[in-house]
C-alpha cells in the first residue's frame, strides 16, 4: 500500500488550491460546508438558550432577528443545498460511474471558488452587523424597510447559485457521458439516478432565486418598483418566484438524501434494493412534480383560493413517489441479513423521521389545517424533520459509509454507534415538542412568547445541546481516525459499486484501467459477509 | 409549571373542523408510521445476520405489491385534499351579514376600527354567536392576523384589501398574533381577542366598559360611515364631481357598490373595497365607461383609516335608488 494516492501525491498548498480532481474538491468543500454546519449550529443554539425562557434575557429583539436569518441561510444555501452533491456527490459521482473525473474537472473548480467567494459576501454581511430579513427575505420589508445587510447577503447567495448551476451541469453531463463500459442507465447506482434528478432541478430553479434576489437589490438600491406597492409593486410576485426556487429547492436538499440511504440498505441488508426502477422513476417524479407545488407556501398569503386549490391537490401528489420510496427501502430489509453499523442505524433513522415529516407534510398541504399551523412551530418541526431528520441523518450516514473510501481509515464503530443515537434521541427531543407548540399556535421568529409555552420550549432546549454533544461527537472522532484509524482497505463493508474496486484512498485517476461492468447494481447475493462487526 | 396546555382553545365555529381534520390525519399518521417503525424493527431482529431465519424465496421487485402502496396512499390523499379544501372554503366564504370590521396592521400594532366608530389598538372586542367580517390592510409590510383559538390566520398585505370571518363560541380573550416576520419587534406586535356575550358587547359599544386605557372606546363616537359623510360631502368635496343624480364628472356612486360595471376601453370590474380603494389612490388604472380620466390621486392625502371611512359610506349607499 505505497502507492501514492489522490492526498499523497502532492503535499505542496498549490497542489490542493489549483487542483481539478473531483475527490479533492469534495474535500475542500468538506471543510467549508462543515464551518458553515456548525455556524448555523452556532446560531440555532443561541436561539434556543432565548427561547428557554418567554422573556428576552439571552438578545433582545434585533440580535434574535439576525440569528435566525443566520441560522437560516447558513444552513440553507451554505450547508443543505450544496451538502450532499458537492461533497459525495463530486467525491463519487466520477467513481461510481468508472470514470476518471467528472466532465468539466476546471468547472469544478471554479464551481468550489464560486462558492467560497459567495460564502466570503456572506460572511461579510453576517460579520458588518447581519441581516434580518429571515431567509425567505420577504418583500417589502427586505426590499424598503430592512436596514440591515440585505445586498451584500444577497450577492452572496447570488454567487453560490452560480457554484450549485455549474455543478448540476457538470453532473448531469458525466451521468450521460462518462459511464463505463456495460454501465447502462438501469445499473446505475440510485445514488447516481438522485444525483441526476437533482441536477436538473438546480439547472432550472436556481436562475429564478439569483434573477429574484437581482429583482429585490433594484427595488433596494434604485427603487424600481418591483415587490413594493409604495412603487406600484406586488408583493405576492416576489413570493412566486422565491418558492418557485425555494420548494425544488427542498427536493434539492433531499433526493440526494434519498440516494445516500438506496446505497446504504441494500449494503447493510446484503440485498439488492426491493423495486428498483420505482425508485429510479420516483426520482424524476419528485424532480418534475416538485416544480408545481410552491404556492403552497403561500395558502393564507392573500393569493386566490383557487390557486390555493390546485397547489394544494398537486403537492399531495407529490407526497406519493416519496411514499413509494419508503416502502420500497422497507421492503428491502425483508428476507435480507441485517448489520446495524452507523450507516444503517442512520439510515434507519432517516426512513422513521422523514416519514414523520412526510406525513406532517399531507397535514400542511391540507388547506384547512394550514391555515391553523402556517408560520408557526408546526411548520418549523415539519421541516426539521426533513431537513435535520432527512438530510442531516442521511449525510451522516453517508460520510460514515464512505469514510473509509475517503480518508482510507475505518472510523471507530463504538463511538459512530452512540454519537447515531444521541443525534436520533436529541433530534426527537428537540423538534417533537414543536409540534405541539405550533398547533397551540406559538408563531415562529419570535424571541419572547406567552409564558404557557414554556414547558415545550424547555424541552425543545434540552433536545438541542444533546443533539449538538451528538455532532460534534463525529468531528471529533473522524479527525482522530485520519490519524489513528484502522487501515480500511478497498472494500470494507464487501459492497457493491465501482467505488469499492479501486483502492481506498483511491489514486488520482480513480482506477487504473477503466472497470467493465458485466452486473445490475446491488448484486449483493454472492457477496461475502461484512467482515468488521 | 407543570399545568400546562397541550391543545389550543376551541373559540370559533372553525376549531372543530379544523380539530377533526387533524385527528383524523393524526390516525393515519400515527398508522403509517408505527407500521414503518414497527416493521424496521420487526426485521432488524428477525433478519439480523447473526439470525436464522428463514430467507428463501426473497423477491428484489413485486410490481402488485408496488401498485398497492402506491393506490392506498394516492386515495388516502384525495380525501384529505377534499376534505382540506372544505375546511378552507368555509373559512374564506363570508355570510352576507357578517360583522364588518376594519383592521390596519403597521409596524408594530393592530388598529382597529368598528362600524359604530370605536378604536381600538392591539385589542379586538367581538361578540359571540355573531359571524364578524375583517377587512384588513397594511399600512407598511406584510403581517399575518392569526388567532390559534378561533384556527384562523391571514396575511395582511400592503397596498391591497385581504379578507377573513369567524364566528366566536366562547367568550374569554384569546391571543392574537403576527405570524408573518414584519421587522424588528414583530414578537411584540401581539393582542388579544375579548370575546363578549351580545350583551355586554352592547354595553361595551354604549362606552360602558373599558378594560384597559389601550381599549376604551372613545367617548362622542363617529361611525365609520358618519366620517366618510364628512369627508365625502365637506372636506374632499368628492360630491362635486360624484353628484348622486349622475349629472357629475364622475360617476354617482349611488347603489354602486357590490355592482359590475363596464370599463373604458373593454372588460368590466365588480365594485368591492379594492376597486374603490384603487379608483381613490390610482384614478386612471381603471375607468369607467362614459367617463374621462379627470380624477386627480388622493396618494399621499388620505390615511388607511380615512380610506376605510370612505369604503364605509360608499358601502352605505348601496341601498339608495
Amino acid at each position: 500500500m505505497n502507492e501514492l494516492n489522490y492526498i499523497t501525491n502532492d503535499y505542496s498548498v498549490k497542489s490542493w488550491l489549483l487542483t481539478k480532481d473531483h475527490k479533492r474538491i469534495a474535500l475542500m468543500y468538506l471543510i467549508a460546508i462543515t464551518f458553515f454546519f456548525f455556524l448555523g449550529g452556532m446560531a440555532a443554539l443561541l436561539m434556543r438558550l432565548e427561547l428557554l425562557t418567554p422573556q428576552a434575557d439571552v438578545v433582545q429583539a434585533e440580535t434574535y432577528n439576525k440569528l435566525f436569518t443566520l441560522h437560516g441561510i447558513t444552513m440553507v444555501f451554505f450547508f443543505l443545498i450544496p451538502g450532499i452533491p458537492a461533497v459525495l456527490g463530486n467525491f463519487l459521482l466520477p467513481l461510481m460511474l468508472g470514470a476518471r473525473d467528472l466532465a468539466f474537472p476546471r468547472l469544478n473548480l471554479t464551481s468550489f471558488y464560486l462558492y467560497v467567494a459567495g460564502a466570503l459576501f456572506a460572511l461579510s454581511a453576517a460579520i458588518l452587523g447581519g441581516v434580518d430579513t429571515g431567509w425567505t427575505f420577504y418583500t417589502p420589508y427586505s426590499s424598503t424597510y430592512s436596514n440591515t445587510h440585505v445586498i451584500t447577503m444577497a450577492v452572496g447567495i447570488f454567487i453560490t447559485g452560480f457554484s450549485s448551476i455549474l455543478t448540476g451541469l457538470n453532473f448531469i453531463v458525466t451521468t450521460h457521458k462518462m459511464r463505463a463500459p456495460g454501465l447502462t442507465w438501469f445499473r446505475l447506482p440510485l445514488f447516481v439516478w438522485a444525483h441526476y434528478a437533482t441536477s436538473f432541478i438546480i439547472l432550472l430553479g436556481t436562475p429564478v432565486i439569483a434573477i429574484t434576489l437581482l429583482l429585490v437589490g433594484l427595488e433596494r438600491g434604485f427603487h424600481m418598483g418591483i415587490f413594493d406597492p409604495a412603487l406600484g409593486g406586488d408583493p405576492l410576485l416576489f413570493q412566486h418566484l422565491f418558492w418557485f426556487y425555494s420548494h425544488p429547492a427542498v427536493y434539492i436538499m433531499i433526493l440526494p438524501a434519498m440516494g445516500v440511504i438506496s446505497e446504504v440498505i441494500p449494503c447493510f441488508s446484503r440485498k439488492r434494493l426491493f423495486g428498483y426502477r420505482f425508485v429510479a422513476f420516483s426520482s424524476m417524479a419528485i424532480a418534475v412534480l416538485g416544480f408545481l407545488v410552491w404556492g403552497h407556501h403561500m395558502f393564507i398569503s392573500g393569493q386566490s383560493i383557487y390557486a390555493g386549490l390546485v397547489f394544494s391537490f398537486l403537492s399531495f401528489l407529490v407526497a406519493i413517489p416519496s411514499a413509494i420510496k419508503v416502502f420500497n427501502w422497507t421492503a428491502t430489509l425483508y428476507k435480507g441479513r441485517i448489520y446495524l453499523q452507523t450507516p444503517m442505524l442512520y439510515a434507519l433513522g432517516f426512513i422513521g423521521l422523514f416519514t414523520i415529516g412526510g406525513l406532517t407534510g399531507i397535514m400542511l398541504a391540507a388547506l384547512g389545517l394550514d391555515a391553523h399551523v402556517h408560520d408557526t412551530y408546526f411548520i418549523i418541526a415539519h421541516f426539521h424533520y426533513i431537513m435535520v431528520g432527512g438530510t442531516i441523518m442521511a449525510y451522516l450516514g453517508g460520510i460514515h459509509f464512505w469514510w473509509p473510501k475517503i480518508s482510507g481509515r475505518l472510523y471507530p464503530e463504538f463511538w459512530g454507534k452512540l454519537s447515531a443515537m444521541i443525534v436520533f434521541i436529541g433530534f426527537n427531543l428537540t423538534f417533537f415538542p414543536q409540534f405541539i407548540l405550533g398547533y397551540l399556535g406559538m408563531p415562529r421568529r419570535m424571541h419572547v412568547y406567552p409564558p404557557e409555552f414554556q414547558v415545550l420550549n424547555v424541552l425543545s432546549t434540552a433536545g438541542a445541546s444533546i443533539l449538538g454533544v451528538g455532532y460534534l461527537l463525529p468531528l471529533i472522532y473522524l479527525i482522530w481516525s485520519v490519524f489513528y484509524g484502522r487501515k480500511a482497505g478497498p472494500n470494507p463493508w464487501n459492497a457493491t459499486g465501482l467505488e469499492w474496486t479501486t483502492t481506498s484512498p483511491p489514486p488520482t485517476s480513480n482506477f487504473e484501467t477503466i472497470p467493465v461492468v458485466t452486473e445490475e447494481a446491488y448484486d449483493y447475493t454472492s457477496r461475502p459477509e461484512i467482515p468488521y462487526v | 409549571m407543570w399545568n400546562f396546555p397541550l391543545f389550543p382553545d376551541q373559540a370559533s365555529t372553525f376549531a372543530p373542523a379544523v380539530d377533526s381534520l387533524l385527528a383524523f390525519l393524526l390516525v393515519v399518521t400515527a398508522f403509517f408510521s408505527l407500521l414503518i417503525a414497527l416493521l424496521i424493527l420487526f426485521f432488524a431482529i428477525k433478519y439480523h445476520h447473526k439470525s436464522v431465519a428463514d430467507r428463501r424465496g426473497a423477491v428484489d421487485s413485486h410490481l402488485p405489491l408496488e401498485l398497492v402502496w402506491t393506490a392506498i396512499p394516492l386515495a388516502i390523499v384525495i380525501v384529505v385534499f377534499l376534505w382540506g379544501a372544505r375546511v378552507f372554503y368555509q373559512m374564506k366564504t363570508i355570510p352576507s351579514h357578517a360583522l364588518e370590521i376594519f383592521v390596519v396592521g403597521k409596524q408594530w400594532m393592530w388598529k382597529i376600527q368598528h362600524p359604530e366608530g370605536q378604536r381600538e389598538i392591539n385589542t379586538l372586542h367581538v361578540p359571540m354567536g355573531r359571524p364578524i367580517e375583517l377587512t384588513m390592510i397594511s399600512e407598511d409590510v406584510i403581517h399575518d392576523f392569526a388567532v390559534p383559538a378561533f384556527r384562523i390566520k391571514q396575511d395582511v398585505l400592503p397596498g391591497r384589501y385581504t379578507k377573513q370571518w369567524f364566528q366566536a363560541t366562547k367568550t374569554g380573550e384569546y391571543h392574537l398574533f403576527c405570524n408573518q416576520y414584519c421587522g424588528t419587534l414583530h414578537a411584540q406586535m401581539i393582542g388579544t381577542i375579548i370575546v363578549m356575550t351580545p350583551v355586554d358587547y352592547a354595553h361595551w359599544l354604549s362606552g360602558g366598559d373599558s378594560e384597559s386605557t389601550m381599549s376604551s372606546p372613545v367617548t362622542g363616537l363617529t361611525s365609520l360611515v358618519m366620517g366618510g359623510n364628512t369627508l365625502f360631502n365637506k372636506e374632499f368635496n368628492c360630491i362635486s364631481c360624484h353628484k348622486h343624480d349622475g349629472t357629475g364628472q364622475g360617476p354617482s356612486l349611488q347603489g354602486l357598490f357590490g355592482r359590475k360595471v363596464e370599463l373604458e376601453g373593454g372588460g368590466f370590474v365588480t365594485v368591492d373595497e379594492g376597486y374603490i380603494r384603487e379608483s381613490i389612490l390610482q384614478p386612471n388604472a381603471k375607468i369607467v365607461k362614459g367617463y374621462k380620466p379627470v380624477m386627480p390621486t388622493y396618494q399621499g392625502q388620505l390615511q388607511e383609516t380615512d380610506i376605510t371611512q370612505l369604503l364605509a359610506y360608499i358601502e352605505s349607499l348601496k341601498g339608495s335608488p
